[in-house]
């Protein structure tokens, strides 16, 4: 996935030469991640460069560029280093167009690896995915495999609009079903895996059908999308996992479609429970889809607690809790 | 406790019930700080953050070397868009208490800082204001009944109705859109400079800030960047003295000066009259130069003096002494242009007072014209539907389903 991401990147700045990539250690290293790597070397310094350690500065001078007439592509090495250029987000890039009446525009990107799963502990770990859908202006989207990842940031990139573009650092090297004391399956062996060459785009606001089933919707997206096929092969239930990859804009139609037809929903997400984006579906699964429902609608989440390190195993919602999730909702009568 | 620590608060040097002063604010004279090549080494002009360069004398001759060439002809214009925004002031102040919209800022005493800045910069360049920079908008020639129909957000609000009053925006003007939140655009104007030299561009940015608002990160954000890329940016300061009721004081610390700022990033730091109209030309005018010349950021703070209420919501009588704005060592900066351009024989008292005629006139008519289209509770408004345009280029699902909940 980091070469589909990397990819993406490779191909916009080729395309576009207003595209410009920076952010900490993205230059010449290439990224703590490498997503940048090469991109520096390939198009120039004044294109892909370091910068230093302050987010705030790295939103904030990304804004005045988009302003000016770039495209700028930034990465915040953690999504839990956000916090110092939130206000840069969310009163500055989201309300730009809307505050001078489209006289100036902010056509960025905001990558940032998110999740647990890798011993990151509380820093290295969060999903703060709700506070930014909570925000009139911006797009958030999660991918969950390489395809869709370089389909979705070159969408991303070429939107006239700021986009939270969150990736599930869980998901950088293979898909992971949550069983960490498995190995891993590489991108190589998994269908998604491969990306085409050159430039795609995937529409933001589509969600993807990543399972067909009948009993229940599951509706979730990123690193838990796999947490939810691998629930749903090992308890037999015939769950319709909707992956959802854009939260917002959100694709309402595809949700309701499948939870019309199953009648049963689960919302699951990694991000701690209380105000999360799973409450947001759960609102509206039920203003949609109330005479249909045959059950209370679910939800399984990280617990509100800040994310532990020692502990990451208890905390993660693995397919043990969504599995006994699905049992119980199908129970219910 | 009995330890020896005791907890250090500033305090201004005086409060209500107390008489000026200014003691503490050093004044050189009028034409005794050198004017270095902009191409200087920082490390040699250190002392220019702790000074202030003068060019108007008290006789209101122009002396030093930092006298800019400008002519007479120019200057009375800068002495007619200070006259424009005072009058301006004063109409829309007045509006506000009337009712007619909901809020309002003055500028009186800084009227120079703006206006001059203005004219020492060239089309295509982004100014990213606070809200006391109107001038920079007058001085370009903005309509005044634009300006007008966004304090009143009424059906002609350029702004639609969205932005408090006079958070104006104006691209085709280098005015960027106002942010409330304080000292965001600093570092914004910064990015947008790196944009314009990534570009290979030849626009420069300049980045506005207040007193107070220099102690929020953003401001030192923007130091870094700009020291570390040399944007092409002028990073302004108007130390106007007081943040809201808060002192000046507070923000500065132990620093000398908020010029002192940028010597520690290796920007080079000036010192400015605020209230003297060739001196803020003069200085804007070498930073300007430095930048285009992809020499880098210049800081520059403007002394000056917030010679009325933070805005229509604020009575500084609370906190200051109610005289203290006639103990402002340097005096009303429309004033001393005025004594300056009669000194030099290119103006009298009477054309002064014929001038303030014409501009009050103009300023009325241009609040009649704005008037037609609405006020703030009164005739013209917005449409409700504006609310759910601009934000997103395209209107996504969730926000038409809103825009037709409320029937539009």
């Amino acid at each position: 996935m980091i070469e589909a991401i990397r990819d993406a990147m490779d191909v916009a700045m080729g395309r576009d030469e207003k595209v410009v990539v920076f952010g900490e250690d993205v230059g010449f290293f290439g990224g703590v991640f490498r997503c940048t790597q090469g991109l520096q070397q390939k198009y120039g310094a004044s294109r892909c460069f370091d910068t230093p350690i302050n987010e705030l500065g790295i939103v904030g001078a990304a804004i005045g560029m988009a302003a000016y007439g770039l495209r700028p592509c930034v990465e915040i090495q953690f999504a839990d280093y956000m916090y110092p250029g939130y206000d840069q987000i969310v009163s500055e890039a989201a309300r730009l167009r809307h505050r001078s009446a489209g006289d100036f525009t902010c056509p960025m990107v905001i990558r940032m690896p998110t999740g647990g799963g890798i011993f990151g502990g509380e820093t290295h770990s969060q999903s703060p995915e709700a506070l930014f859908t909570h925000v009139a202006g911006l797009m958030t989207v999660v991918p969950s495999n390489p395809y869709d990842a370089k389909g979705l940031l070159i969408s991303a990139i070429e939107s006239p609009d700021p986009i939270i573009f969150l990736e599930p650092k869980r998901l950088y090297n293979g898909p992971f079903d949550g069983h960490h004391d498995r190995p891993i399956t590489p991108w190589s062996k998994h269908d998604l895996g491969e990306t085409p060459e050159g430039h795609y785009t995937i529409p933001l606001g589509q969600a993807a059908v990543r399972r067909e089933g009948s009993a229940v919707t599951v509706i979730t997206y990123g690193s838990m999308v796999y947490v939810a096929l691998a629930a749903a092969e090992e308890t037999g239930v015939d769950a319709e996992v909707i992956d959802l990859r854009t939260l917002v804009p959100l694709d309402l139609d595809t949700i309701v479609a499948s939870v019309k037809k199953t009648g049963r929903c689960l919302v699951l997400h990694e991000a701690t429970l209380t105000s999360g984006f799973g409450a947001e579906i759960a609102a509206l699964v039920q203003e949609n889809c109330f005479f249909n429902l045959e059950a209370p609608i679910v939800r399984v989440a990280g617990w509100d607690t800040p994310y532990p390190h020692a502990q990451e195993w208890a905390y993660y919602p693995g397919p043990a809790r969504v599995g006994a999730a699905l049992r119980e909702l199908m129970e219910t009568r | 406790m009995t330890g020896s620590l005791r907890f250090h608060v500033p305090e201004p040097a005086s409060r209500p019930g107390g008489a000026p002063d200014f003691s503490n604010v050093v004044i050189p004279e009028a034409g005794s700080v050198d004017r270095p090549a902009v191409d200087v080494d920082p490390k040699d002009i250190r002392d220019h953050a702790f000074s202030i360069i003068r060019v108007l004398d008290r006789d209101g001759q122009a002396v030093g070397p930092w006298t800019p060439p400008l002519g007479a002809e120019e200057l009375v214009q800068g002495l007619r868009h200070m006259m424009t925004l005072r009058a301006f002031d004063a109409r829309m102040q007045m509006a506000q208490r009337q009712g007619k919209t909901s809020f309002y800022m003055q500028h009186t005493g800084e009227e120079a800082v703006s206006c001059a800045v203005r004219v020492a910069l060239s089309p295509g360049d982004m100014n990213f204001p606070t809200y006391r920079q109107a001038g920079l908008l007058i001085a370009d020639g903005y309509p005044l009944v634009d300006m007008m129909c966004q304090i009143y957000s009424n059906e002609r609000d350029p702004l639609k109705g969205r932005q408090l009053p006079i958070m104006y925006s104006s691209k085709a003007h280098g005015f960027f859109s106002i942010s409330g939140n304080l000292t965001t655009q600093f570092i914004q104007a910064v990015g947008w400079a790196m944009a314009s030299a990534i570009n290979g561009d030849d626009k420069i940015a300049v980045a506005w800030v207040g007193d107070g608002a220099t102690a929020e990160s953003d401001f030192h954000a923007a130091l870094v960047f700009a020291s570390t890329y040399k944007a092409p940016v002028v990073l302004n300061v108007v130390n106007n003295q007081w943040a809201i009721s808060t002192f000046q004081g507070i923000a500065r610390g132990g620093a000398g000066t908020f010029a002192a700022r940028g010597l520690g990033f290796g920007i080079p730091a000036l010192r400015v009259d605020g209230n003297d109209y060739l001196a803020v030309y003069s200085v804007a005018q070498w930073a300007i130069e430095r930048a285009r010349r992809n020499l880098g950021p210049t800081l520059v703070e403007y002394v000056t003096y917030r010679a009325g209420a933070h805005s229509s919501s604020d009575d500084p009588s609370a906190y200051r002494p109610k005289a203290e704005s006639e103990g402002w060592p340097l005096g009303d900066p429309v004033v001393r242009l005025k004594d300056h351009l009669i000194a030099i024989g290119a103006w009298s008292a009477e054309r002064h007072v014929q001038a303030e005629t014409e501009i009050t006139a103009e300023v009325i008519a241009a609040q009649k014209e704005a008037e037609r289209f609405g006020t703030l509770h009164a005739g013209g408004k917005p449409s409700a539907r504006d609310i759910f345009e601009d934000v997103y280029a395209e209107p996504p699902p969730h926000l038409r389903r809103q825009r037709q909940q409320i029937g539009v």
